[in-house]
Parts: structure tokens; C-alpha cells; sequence
């Protein structure tokens, strides 16, 4: 490791060689000091919290940045500093983002080829490009064909097909922000083969991901970043996690999870028999008692979001019978829901659970202007006071009057969690309450998520974490195919029983 | 991105405003300067201009559009557009007219129902929207042939003229010295509106609406009746601009409004409304009308034709909308 990072000098087998790299936004230095060589045919996984510096070096890699004079890129051996996105993808380096950017209406072999279309008399070769869209696709096993609209593709064909694009423009190395962030199990197992496949080939890989567990599967070494420095290089993937969070973090993790309180006798919420033909969710039947953590484990698209959404209210058409503290109700819109005190911290934060563009006090209002004042008044002072107080509760880091764009993604949650909190409500769901927070944070969210059982709620969490589903849960449910496949309880639910009756 | 979001954050610390500013929404700062820039060009260039009277003059002229604006400003918050605001006031003051005039209905009756029948054409405009999923461009779209159609059909494309004179004076008459009745009631409307939005939980609410109707619903806002309400509102007030300007001018006409849809959009996105929703405050939207007022006013008044008005007025709007954008990315997203 420190050969590695003492080696000033171009490496001859290096394709990417980077000296000094470093970058600062007015007086803050997000990255310094980066010096790392990239192989011919290796995976590097970038690995660090949110905020470490992973974005800005990949982004300097790829051109949309430009570091700080001082340090230097060869690529090939011949200096390398790209203006633009293109001259990165000029010489074949590529940059995948977290998020896709495919035009849905348009076909995979026109998003592939999109930009720089061949003409043949006078109109689109629409013949060639479906071929050679093909030919990449084959390479990357997706069997569909090239000339389909991208509307309607899975996530992970959809991240094939940006891979695809790259592969077209001959790229030798290809940086994957965080690839799997959307994809359940079956999905990621897919992506690996074809990375491993396009290693044998020769292509390069910079991974990003929180998930550790991939980064051991495929990284052949991992670079760890923290506060915009290189922490660690490790020559070999097979790096213990807990080292490795510990590096990421900068402290050590005595527990990641909290402890968990026994639930009390009370049952607070019971489904029967509830299906959804809308969901094609089919005879669940389970029920969680107040003060329990109930998990639900599955791969993406076992329907576990389509039930607790339905739980919540936010689904049409459901059958069954769900009874709330003892009674009987039927929760037709969120609004019916929210007002029983069943509550929802939806999966897809952005979308669903904040209007990003608007400040933390107005977020918090939302769906709680009954709570100001039952007449309907909101008061800016009663406001503040409010959004302070719940914001306090939860230890958001953050003014009440700040934009929430502007806090972490594990700050958001808090605000979303505090929202619903202030309702004081009877059952609390929570659809992948980490999904895209850093590992620090998401320790503070586990914590909430215990302190919300230990005040007497029924907590159901939802998560494609196994780890987490397992380590915060009393008992879990595994669903498969929109059916439940069985329920079990914290001592007898390993990582691999879940995943044997999630894939089965 | 994740380094250059904290350093964003380190921007964002609440900063002190001095306190006359801070009763401002925050939005409003530009449109108000660009405002204070006209009048000042106006009062230079015409001797006429800066004076009591003509003050008095403009606020009488850009009545019936405020009114407009007012509800458009709720539709644009909610995220939509209503571009049948301008055939609706047609069809409300047909309406108007028709009853009292070939029907002999009092013009005290009269007055509610041509209200109601703006109401009801901004409801079907609505339940297009809710129930039957058209984008409110289309639905409010067809409303505004529809609408326009039917203002012509009462009569048969005839206007109408001769109110009686109390309601008439409505118009004309200046209370106090200064007030008359259809300036003091849009001067009402506008704080009414203006409380609604920043102090009430359904004023509230629409920013919610119009950052992300699945946020708003997920929190339990019942986002189909809101938004039919808003729509309803909108033709309302379409039907009260209708009143008014049938005061005004001592008569009902079938083409009346044609293109106030378009001055009333211009108004509330000049007033720092984003067309993509969640953004708009009635202060901004006042501050808009004033803007296309005095424009109006000031160049009519130097004795510009209308013809070059229309491409002032336009390179205004483009102008005002463009350095708002500028502001908006440079303190948003770097």
C-alpha cells in the first residue's frame, strides 16, 4: 500500500496515472493530494462517506471538472487533461451516472448513438446503428433488440445500455457511480458478469458504491477517500468491512446497530389477506405489535413497497382487512391513513417524501398545518418554532429556513422522519430509510429507527440491505413475486436463509 | 457533487435581512427594482407621467388584469396554467349582459350568476385536469374555445351596451377622492389572496402542490379537490374581472379579453413565478401587473404606437424572466 502511494512516477503498465490531483471550491479543499495509478483491466473501487471527495475525483477523471493546477493526469501515457465531458470520452474514458440519463421515447440504439447519428442519403442509418447497437448489447449480454424504446427497460438493462453507449465510443475505462443503487440481487449479479467479462477484455473500471459487500465481490484493490484525502489503498479487495468502514469514517464502529428493546403484548396493526390486483400482491397476512421493528426483505420488485404503500393508504383497489390499535379501518388515501396514524417515509426521497426546492419549515408543514392550528393559521413565528423544535428532536443539521437541497440525503430523512414524528403516529413505515445515505449517517437513522419502537410504535422497515433489514428488525417478513414467503424471527434470519426464500 | 453541495451549505446560512425587507417575500426584489427603473425612465421622458392623477389612471387600467393574476398566481403555484381566463371574462360578461339586458333580470341577480358562470367554467376546467387527466394546457385550451364560443352565441356576436349608472359609477366614481369601488374591491382581493397564500394552511398547501403533487399527496393534502378549487377560483375571478370591466366600459362585449390570458401568465412569472410550480407569491404578481401597467401606461403617454408597445412589452417580459433565471441558478445551483 505505501509502494503504491509513494510511486511519483507513471507506472509503465498504468493506462491512468494520477499525480497530486487536487481541487478547491473557494476556501474549501474538497480533494488533495490524489495520486493513484489505474491498470489495464482491474476494477478500482472509490470508496468514502458522502462528501469524501468520490463525485469531484471522478468527475475530474471524466472532465466535467478541472483540478487544481499543480497536479497532473497521463493517460496512456501521454498528458491528459480534458475541457469537456467529450474529450474524456474522446480518448475512451467514460462516465456513468448514479442517476440514468436515457431518452425513454427514443431507442436503445438511438440513445446509444445519439449526438453523432450517421447519415446515409440524407436521413439516419437506422440500419447500422441497430446493428452495431446489437453487437454491444450481445457483448453485454442484454438480450433485447437494439431498435426497442427504452420506455419500459429495467433499471439494470438500462444501465447495461448506458455501458453500451460508452463501449461504442471504444472507452478503455469506464467510472460506475454508484451502479447498483437502483438494482435488487438478481439485477447486480447480472452487471458483475459483464464487468467481469469487459475486464477480460481489458477495460478498466472505477466503482463507486456504499455497498461493501459488492466492493468485495468485484474491486480488485480500494482506494478509501475521507474529507477529500487518500486514506487507504489496498492492494487486494479482501479487506475486512469493519476496517474499512472504520477508514471511511475516521473512528472506530463499536456497533452499527442499536439495541433493540423487547415489543410489548399489544398488537397495533394487523393485515389479512390484503391483496392488490393494481400491485399483484396476493394473501399477506402478518401483523406487528407496538414497540417491534418489523423488516421486509425481498429483491426490488417482490412487491414489498407496493404493500406498505398500500398499507399507507397510497394504492387503489385493495382487498383484505387490515385492523389499526383494534379496530377495523379502511385507509383509502394517504390523507385517511395519516390521519389514523399510520405514517410513510417513501423509498424514493427526491420524488416522493420532499419538494427539494423548498425550505426545511415548509417540508415540515406539509401534511402537519392541523398541528399549527386547528383553525387553519399558519404563523410564521408558530412555524419556526415548530419546524425548530422538530428539527431539534431528531438533531437535523440545519436552520429551519434553509432550502433542503441543501442538507445530506441522511439530513433529509431526519427532516422526513421528524415530519411525521411531530404527528406522534401509531405505525411508522419506513421504505429504504439509507438508501443513498453514507455510512456515519445511516447509524444515526438506525437509532431513530429503535427510539421510534422504544416509544411504542409499530415500525415496519423496508430495505434492500440485508444487513440492515436483519440487524434493526424484531422479525422479518420475506416477500417474493408480490406473495409473502414466510416471516422470520431475529434469531433464525440469516443472510442466507432471507436470500434462499427471496429467490425461491 | 457531494463536495460542492456542502460548500453550498456553508453558503446557505440564514442571513440577516434588514427588517422592511424581510415583510417582502424574498423573490420579489428584482421585478420591484425593474419596476422603480420604469418609473423613474417614464417620469424623466413624459411631464405627465409621475403625478397623482395618472398613478390613479394606471391602477384603474390594470384592475381587471390584476384581478386575472390573482388567480392565475394560485394556478401557476399549483404547478398549471389557465389559459381561458381571457374568453371566460367574455363569456361572464355576456353572461352580464344578456340577463340584464334580453332577459330583464336585475342586475343585482345578474352579477352572481355571470360569477357562478365563470365558477363553473374554471370547475369543468378543473375536472379535465382531476378526473379525465388532460394536461391543464389542453384543458384550459379547449375551455378557452369553448368559452369564447359561447360569449358569441348569447348574443349572436352582438355586443351590449347601457348599464344603469350606479353600476357604471362603480367604476368611475372616486371614492375619497382617489378610490373607486372596482379598484378598492381588486386592492381587497389582493390582500385577501395574499394572506391566504402565506398565512393559511391551504395557501400553504398549493406550494406543496406545485413542488410535487406525489409529495403532497403522500402527506396526506387531497390534492384532486385542491386542485378543481383552484381552477374553480380562477374562473371566479375571471367572472368578477368580467363585472368589472363591463363597468368600465358601459358594456358587455363578445371579444372583450381576447390575449389577458397571456398578460396575466406574463404578470405572475414577471412576479418571480416559476412555470414549473411550487414558486409565486401574490406581492411578485402585483409587482408584475404594476410592470406591464406602466408600461403600457408610459408608452402611451410618450405616444408610442401600440404596435411597437406589443414589442417592448414583450422583450420586457423576456428580459425580467431571463435575469430572474440568471439569479435564481447563481444563488441555487453552482
Amino acid at each position: 500500500m505505501q509502494a503504491a502511494l509513494d510511486n511519483r512516477h507513471p507506472q509503465p503498465d498504468a493506462v491512468l496515472c494520477l499525480r497530486d490531483i487536487g481541487k478547491a471550491y473557494g476556501p474549501v479543499q474538497v480533494l488533495s493530494q490524489i495520486n493513484v495509478d489505474i491498470r489495464p483491466g482491474e476494477v478500482l473501487a472509490l470508496l468514502g462517506e458522502n462528501g469524501a471527495g468520490k463525485s469531484t475525483l471522478s468527475s475530474i477523471i471524466a472532465g466535467v471538472v478541472q483540478p487544481d493546477a499543480g497536479g497532473s493526469m497521463t493517460w496512456q501515457g501521454q498528458p491528459y487533461a480534458p475541457a469537456s465531458p467529450g474529450a474524456a470520452l474522446g480518448v475512451g474514458i467514460g462516465l456513468i451516472h448514479q442517476e440514468i440519463r436515457l431518452l425513454a421515447q427514443l431507442s436503445i440504439a438511438e440513445n446509444i448513438f445519439v449526438g453523432r447519428l450517421p447519415m446515409r442519403f440524407g436521413r439516419v442509418d437506422r440500419e447500422y446503428i441497430e446493428a452495431q447497437a446489437q453487437i454491444q448489447l450481445q457483448r453485454l449480454g442484454l438480450n433485447v433488440p437494439a431498435s426497442r424504446k427504452v420506455e419500459g427497460l429495467s433499471v439494470a438493462a438500462q444501465q447495461l445500455v448506458e455501458i453500451a453507449k460508452a463501449l461504442t465510443l471504444k472507452a478503455r475505462l469506464l467510472i460506475l457511480d454508484e451502479p447498483t443503487a437502483a438494482l435488487g440481487g438478481e439485477e447486480t449479479e447480472l452487471l458483475f458478469q459483464q464487468v467481469e467479462r469487459l475486464k477480460a477484455e481489458g477495460v478498466s473500471f472505477i466503482y463507486i458504491s456504499h455497498r461493501l459487500e459488492e466492493i468485495a465481490r468485484i474491486a480488485d484493490r480500494i482506494l478509501v477517500l475521507r474529507d477529500g484525502r487518500q486514506i487507504a489503498l489496498h492492494a487486494s479487495a479482501q479487506v475486512p468491512v469493519r476496517e474499512l468502514v472504520e477508514q471511511m469514517v475516521g473512528r472506530s464502529l463499536e456497533r452499527i446497530f442499536p439495541t433493540l428493546h423487547a415489543p410489548k403484548e399489544h398488537v397495533m396493526l394487523q393485515v389479512k389477506d390484503l391483496s392488490c390486483r393494481e400491485f399483484a400482491l396476493h394473501g399477506i397476512d402478518f401483523s406487528v405489535r407496538a414497540g417491534e421493528v418489523f423488516g421486509i426483505a425481498g429483491v426490488v420488485g417482490a412487491g414489498r413497497t407496493e404493500l406498505v404503500r398500500a398499507i399507507a393508504g397510497a394504492a387503489e383497489d385493495i382487498q383484505g382487512h387490515l385492523q389499526l390499535d383494534g379496530q377495523v379501518r379502511r385507509l383509502r388515501t394517504p390523507c385517511e391513513a395519516i390521519q389514523a396514524g399510520v405514517v410513510l417515509v417513501p423509498e424514493d426521497r427526491k420524488q416522493q417524501g420532499v419538494v427539494v426546492e423548498h425550505r426545511i419549515e415548509d417540508n415540515l408543514v406539509y401534511g402537519n398545518t392541523d398541528l399549527l392550528d386547528k383553525s387553519g393559521w399558519v404563523i410564521p413565528s408558530r412555524l419556526r418554532e415548530f419546524a425548530q423544535t422538530a428539527v431539534a428532536r431528531l438533531g437535523v443539521k440545519g436552520a429551519p429556513q434553509q432550502r433542503i437541497s441543501s442538507l445530506s440525503g441522511g439530513n433529509q430523512q431526519k427532516v422526513i422522519i421528524a415530519k411525521w414524528l411531530a404527528r406522534n403516529p401509531k405505525v411508522f413505515i419506513l421504505d429504504e430509510p439509507t438508501r443513498g445515505i453514507d455510512v456515519g449517517a445511516r447509524a444515526a437513522i438506525y437509532e431513530v429507527i429503535a427510539d421510534l419502537a422504544a416509544k411504542g410504535m409499530a415500525v415496519i422497515v423496508v430495505s434492500s440491505d440485508l444487513d440492515e433489514v436483519l440487524g434493526l428488525s424484531h422479525r422479518v417478513m420475506v416477500m417474493s413475486r408480490g406473495r409473502q414467503m414466510g416471516i422470520l424471527a431475529r434469531g433464525e434470519a440469516t443472510p442466507v436463509s432471507v436470500m434462499e426464500m427471496a429467490t425461491a | 457533487m457531494d463536495a460542492k453541495a456542502s460548500v453550498h451549505q456553508a453558503d446557505l446560512k440564514p442571513t440577516r435581512r434588514p427588517r422592511l425587507v424581510k415583510l417582502l417575500p424574498s423573490n420579489i426584489g428584482g421585478p420591484l427594482i425593474g419596476l422603480a427603473l420604469l418609473v423613474l425612465v417614464f417620469s424623466f421622458s413624459s411631464e405627465f407621467f409621475f403625478s397623482l392623477r395618472n398613478g390613479l389612471n394606471i391602477l384603474d387600467q390594470v384592475t381587471v388584469l390584476g384581478i386575472l393574476a390573482i388567480g392565475m398566481t394560485a394556478v401557476i403555484v399549483i404547478g398549471g396554467i389557465d389559459l381561458s381566463v381571457g374568453s371566460v371574462l367574455a363569456f361572464s360578461m355576456m353572461m352580464l349582459g344578456w340577463l340584464y339586458q334580453d332577459q330583464a333580470v336585475p342586475l343585482g341577480f345578474a352579477i352572481p350568476i355571470s360569477i357562478a358562470t365563470g365558477m363553473l367554467a374554471g370547475l369543468v376546467s378543473g375536472a379535465l385536469i382531476t378526473y379525465a387527466k388532460l394536461p391543464p394546457f389542453i384543458a384550459t385550451l379547449t375551455m378557452m374555445s369553448v368559452a369564447r364560443g359561447l360569449a358569441n352565441i348569447l348574443t349572436q356576436g352582438r355586443q351590449i351596451v347601457g348599464y344603469p349608472e350606479w353600476f357604471t359609477n362603480l367604476a368611475t366614481v372616486r371614492h375619497f377622492g382617489f378610490l373607486s369601488a372596482t379598484v378598492g374591491l381588486f386592492l381587497v382581493m389582493l390582500v385577501v389572496a395574499w394572506v391566504f397564500l402565506r398565512f393559511r394552511a391551504g395557501g400553504r398547501n398549493l406550494y406543496a402542490i406545485g413542488g410535487s403533487p406525489e409529495v403532497a399527496r403522500l402527506s396526506g393534502i387531497k390534492v384532486r379537490a385542491i386542485t378543481l378549487w383552484v381552477y374553480a377560483v380562477s374562473g371566479a375571478l375571471a367572472g368578477i374581472a368580467a363585472v368589472t370591466m363591463a363597468a368600465r366600459l358601459d358594456s358587455s362585449q363578445p371579444s372583450a379579453g381576447l390575449t389577458l390570458e397571456l398578460d396575466a401568465i406574463a404578470a405572475v412569472v414577471i412576479g418571480g413565478a416559476s412555470l414549473s410550480g411550487g414558486v409565486g407569491s401574490v406581492g411578485g404578481t402585483l409587482v408584475g401587473v404594476l410592470i406591464i401597467g406602466v408600461l403600457r401606461n408610459g408608452l402611451n403617454l410618450l405616444g408610442v404606437s401600440p404596435f411597437i408597445q406589443q414589442v417592448v412589452i414583450g422583450v420586457v417580459i423576456a428580459l425580467a424572466v431571463t435575469i430572474d433565471t440568471l439569479r435564481r441558478r447563481s444563488s441555487t445551483a453552482r
